[in-house]
């Protein structure tokens, strides 16, 4: 009986620590080393839909890092929209995927969009996290107050507080285009979203 | 009883699978590079550039030079993109060196890049020599799921055997401190 539960012991311990070599690190950059939180591999959906394609994308304002407001209703009959909300600064993945979109500025001016880029964080947090990556072309947004409002308007508030890692496209009408709300372990490929801006045009 | 060795297989099974997966170092000077695959590319340029014919994959070592640079990179990596200048610099100085065209050759690898995401940014910063696409970081995974960007060098010998002779994490800074370092190196003069 002793020896068993010995063995069951030595197996259990044997699968955690598998598991726990296992999990993924996307966050590459260099730049990020030793400040990225390493959370593991999170459950990868965490939330409940509210918006599907077609509704009308509910307008809210928000302040940026750059110390003006922007309203999504701003870009009504000027610009199409992508929302991009991460889950929170400091974390794997997203620490690399603006960075990306920073590089594409063109592919964005070619559909007509800009990028709104928004997590949970106030802006201090938000400040100094996007800092190292240099200037950003696209605003970014603080959701801190009241916590995460835009995100759980949007659907994608998790239980314990961060967003999820989605995207929404919107068109000139202020009419959501595209939602992917993705896995949050994995980052979005750039060739999906551009698939759907061009079918904006 | 029965069941305690059964456990205890398992486990032993379970644990070796952990050794396997912290085997995998980044490439150590002096030693060789792992089993790495890429597919020939399209391009009749870049085809030429590596000395390769046909289609399908293929290693690194077998691409027609004496020393062959290796990045791995991000398109996502801030880094990465401060240093593709660097790189293009360090591409056109061996191309201007009649000693050293042909006999140096660089390629990138896209770590967790699909090929769109590598295309963009071979398109961004002008890149004028071979990047590979490894979406699934299987690439990255044999290598030791380095940091980017880490350059690898190699140097081919005469009987196709290879050995690595530079595998460093960070920035090379200076295209012409470098390419001295890696002539000095590979003895290549």
């Amino acid at each position: 009986m002793h020896k068993k539960r010995i063995a069951r012991l030595i197996l259990i311990i044997g699968i955690i620590s598998i598991v726990s070599f296992i999990t993924t690190d996307q966050c590459l950059s260099e730049m990020f080393k030793d400040y990225i939180y390493q959370p593991g591999t999170l459950k990868p959906l965490d939330s409940m839909p509210k918006l599907k394609i077609g509704d009308q994308a509910s307008d809210f304002t928000l302040p940026s890092i750059s110390g003006e407001k922007i309203s999504l209703n701003q870009y009504l009959g000027k610009k199409n929209v992508v929302i991009s909300f991460v889950p929170a600064a400091w974390t794997p993945v997203c620490s690399d995927q603006w960075p990306g979109y920073n590089l594409v500025k063109n592919i964005f001016d070619k559909y007509d969009a800009i990028l709104l880029g928004i997590t949970v964080d106030n802006i201090p947090t938000l400040y100094a996290w996007t800092f190292p990556m240099g200037k950003l072309w696209f605003p970014v947004l603080s959701d801190f107050w009241p916590h995460g409002a835009v995100a759980e308007r949007y659907g994608v508030l998790r239980s314990n507080g961060v967003s999820e890692r989605a995207l929404f496209v919107i068109d000139k009408k202020g009419i959501i285009r595209y939602i992917d709300v993705h896995d949050i372990n994995k980052r979005p490929r750039l060739e999906d979203l551009v698939k759907e801006l061009e079918k904006l045009k | 009883m029965k069941k305690i060795t059964i456990l205890l297989v398992v486990t032993i099974f379970l644990f070796s699978g952990l050794v396997v997966f912290a085997a995998n170092e980044p490439p150590k000077e002096g030693g060789m590079l792992p089993d790495i695959k890429l597919s020939v590319p399209n391009s009749p340029e870049e085809k030429t550039y590596l000395g390769l014919k046909g289609n399908g994959s293929f290693t690194i070592p077998q691409i027609k030079a004496n020393v062959v640079i290796i990045e791995i990179f991000s398109m996502y990596c801030p880094y990465c993109q401060k240093e593709a200048p660097i790189v293009n610099e360090l591409y056109n100085a061996i191309e201007k060196n009649p000693d050293l065209k042909g006999k140096i050759k660089i390629i990138g690898i896209g770590a967790g890049n699909t090929p769109f995401e590598v295309d963009t940014f071979k398109k961004t910063y002008d890149i004028p020599f071979p990047l590979f696409p490894d979406e699934d970081f299987s690439i990255h995974k044999v290598c030791g799921e380095v940091r980017t960007p880490f350059f690898i060098v190699i140097k081919i010998n005469k009987k196709g055997t290879h050995q690595v002779i530079y595998s460093e994490l960070g920035t090379i800074k200076n295209a012409e401190d470098f390419l001295k370092l890696i002539r000095k190196r590979s003895g290549l003069k």
